[in-house]
């Protein structure tokens, strides 16, 4: 570790595997509540357990761009961070509020969560991941604001590369679209319209950005590559990303009450998105062929490539399947989009952590070189088992949606929703079965982190 | 591939194709919103229907159900409810509501659980009317059948 204001970005991480640990808990909750009805009920109705889980997921990411942006910001900038005494004051802002308004939920029924936090004053809850109360998502402003503060301060004063141009842009764009989130009009159908200005702008338009800057860092760190040559890659990558990306917003609009002439845009626009994830793995891996140092931290490079292969799949490969309008028709609000979210959010923005993590926390932990030999073997086992988790929990959600396709929606004698589900049970049983596997492979993955051995030399 | 293209022509490309999306993405915007007025039948949207919107958010109903295909998929579809449960006859759509709203959690083991939410009558009609008003909307020709 070249500056010790690098140091803020172990609190970030630490914390961030944490709620991952109950965002995970939380999915077995309701993968249960899948083949169980009754389970945990009336105690967590699935609604409950569900923003948990999404809102963890949401939040978790963040602390984990801002704890790697923490990381890489000084290293890139070569100078210490602007403020390291702000980094820590947002962190335990933004993690109060966090954990407030997860007790919040838990606790009191969600109408009363909305009255005791006066959401009458300014409506913005209620909403698809959008649940947070309008204080907690004004403190989210905060918070954003400060750290986009300290951030640009540091980079501004020292010196610019095209990571930290990118990941501030990405962080600005973050920041911005979620103004969106403030705007609820009466008219369900601008409400929608602008509700994916936040959602779809976020996930496959500006955090990919950050996700590119991430994945840029680590693998000059990891191979050694001549920073020029990745710059170029991570130029063409997030230009990919952004000419497909924001216009495939229109893939959103295909059924709910916009023009029609989005079923053309949103289907040419989003066939082009997974190109850049397929530029991603050919970049993964040409820069480990072409890499000049054979670095120590092996468990690093492999959750960088993973990262690419995985958010190919899941939102590359599970995207494409439904989102051309006339299939998206009858795939529209199935267990399909569960299936494309599910892995493209492990693939993109968990396991792009993971390799932040893998690579930082060690040196953080003073191993210059990485995890012991016997520690990176028991978090390579945890990275096959989350793997395979995942994907085991994607494939069997893809079967549920053609299920339920099928059954619910073809044909003469169509079967109404409960009847179809209760059709789809023992896929929804193989689900959980992968989701015990993920939760174990997380553990092992914790256990890594205490795995006693003497760095390598 | 990469060897012809220089770092400069990829941030022109980046610089370039991300305005231009930009540009062509919010001339779209423009003209959805101008749109959508009609779309929706937006003079429809009494303070009833109003409410009723405001009421389905208070109660987190998209943490369970879908509507016009978004939100959970643990419930039933409801931008289509009217129809399907009301037969598209607002009155005996709205005493279908009351009774059903009245009669949650139904008392079947293992069958997924619907809270009771202890509403009004004349709010459960604001959530009526929000989702006759919302199956009127032009989704399409969204879902493929009735069943949602």
């Amino acid at each position: 570790m070249k500056y010790s204001s690098q140091m803020v970005a172990k609190p970030y991480f630490i914390f961030a595997l944490v709620l991952l640990a109950g965002e995970v808990l939380f999915g077995l909750i309701l993968g249960t509540q899948y083949v169980a009805g009754d389970f945990l009920f009336p105690e967590i109705p699935f609604n409950v357990a569900r923003m948990v889980h999404t809102n963890l997921l949401i939040v978790l990411i963040l602390f984990g761009f801002m704890g790697a942006t923490y990381y890489l910001v000084p290293e890139e900038s070569e100078r210490e961070l602007w403020s390291p005494w702000l980094a820590k004051i947002t962190f335990w802002v933004f993690a109060f509020a966090g954990v407030a308004t997860i007790l919040g939920y838990l606790l009191v029924p969600y109408a009363t969560l909305t009255e005791i936090t006066y959401n009458n004053i300014l409506p913005t809850m209620g909403r698809e991941f959008l649940e947070q109360p309008t204080i907690t998502k004004i403190g989210i402003v905060i918070v954003a604001l400060a750290f986009i503060l300290n951030i640009g301060m540091t980079v501004l004063k020292g010196r610019k590369t095209v990571i930290t141009v990118v990941l501030l842009t990405g962080l600005l764009g973050l920041a911005v679209f979620f103004l969106f989130a403030f705007y609820v009009p009466d008219n369900l159908v601008l409400d929608k319209f602008f509700w994916w200005y936040v959602v779809h702008l976020w996930v496959e338009g500006v955090w990919e950005l950050i996700l590119g800057a991430i994945l840029a860092f680590v693998l000059i760190k990891v191979t050694g590559v001549d920073r020029e040559h990745i710059d170029k890659w991570l130029y063409l990558i997030i230009a990919m990303t952004l000419i497909s990306g924001i216009v495939g917003t229109g893939h959103h609009f295909f059924y709910i009450g916009t023009p029609g002439y989005w079923l053309w845009i949103g289907s040419i626009a989003s066939a082009v998105e997974p190109l850049p994830f397929f530029l991603m793995i050919l970049y993964a891996f040409a820069m480990e062929k072409q890499r000049r140092i054979d670095h120590d931290n092996k468990i690093a490079l492999t959750w960088a490539k993973g990262t690419a292969i995985i958010a190919f799949l899941g939102a590359g490969v599970l995207g494409f399947l439904h989102t051309l309008a006339p299939v998206n028709y009858f795939t529209h609000g199935t267990q399909l989009t569960a299936a494309h979210g599910h892995l493209s959010f492990f693939g993109a923005y968990i396991m792009i952590l993971f390799t932040i993590i893998s690579y930082a926390m060690p040196i953080m932990r003073g191993r210059l070189h990485g995890n012991g030999v016997k520690a990176q073997a028991v978090e390579r086992r945890s990275f096959w088992m989350m793997v395979i988790g995942m994907l085991g929990i994607s494939l069997a959600l893809v079967i549920a949606g053609t299920m339920q396709v099928f059954i619910q929606r073809v044909g003469v004698d169509a079967l109404g929703f409960m009847e179809t589900q209760a059709e789809i049970v023992p896929v929804y049983v193989v689900r959980l079965g992968f989701g015990l596997l993920t939760l174990l492979g997380l553990l092992t993955y914790f256990y890594s982190f205490f795995v006693k051995e003497e760095g390598v030399k | 591939m990469s060897e012809r293209i220089t770092k400069n022509m990829a941030r022109n490309i980046y610089f370039g194709g991300g305005v231009f999306a930009i540009l062509v993405f919010a001339g779209l915007t423009m003209d959805t919103v101008g749109q959508v007025p009609k779309l929706s039948k937006s003079e429809n949207i009494t303070e009833s229907v109003a409410h009723g919107k405001h009421l389905w958010e208070k109660n987190n109903c998209v943490g369970c159900h879908t509507i016009m295909g978004e939100g959970a998929y643990y419930a039933p579809e409801l931008a289509n409810v009217f129809e399907r449960r009301g037969g598209g006859n607002e009155e005996s759509f709205k005493a279908y509501m009351k009774s059903w709203m009245a009669s949650q959690p139904m008392d079947v083991p293992n069958r997924r659980k619907m809270p009771q939410f202890n509403l009004s009558d004349k709010e459960v009609d604001d959530i009526s009317n929000f989702l006759i008003w919302t199956s009127k909307i032009d989704d399409n020709e969204w879902p493929p059948n009735i069943e949602g």
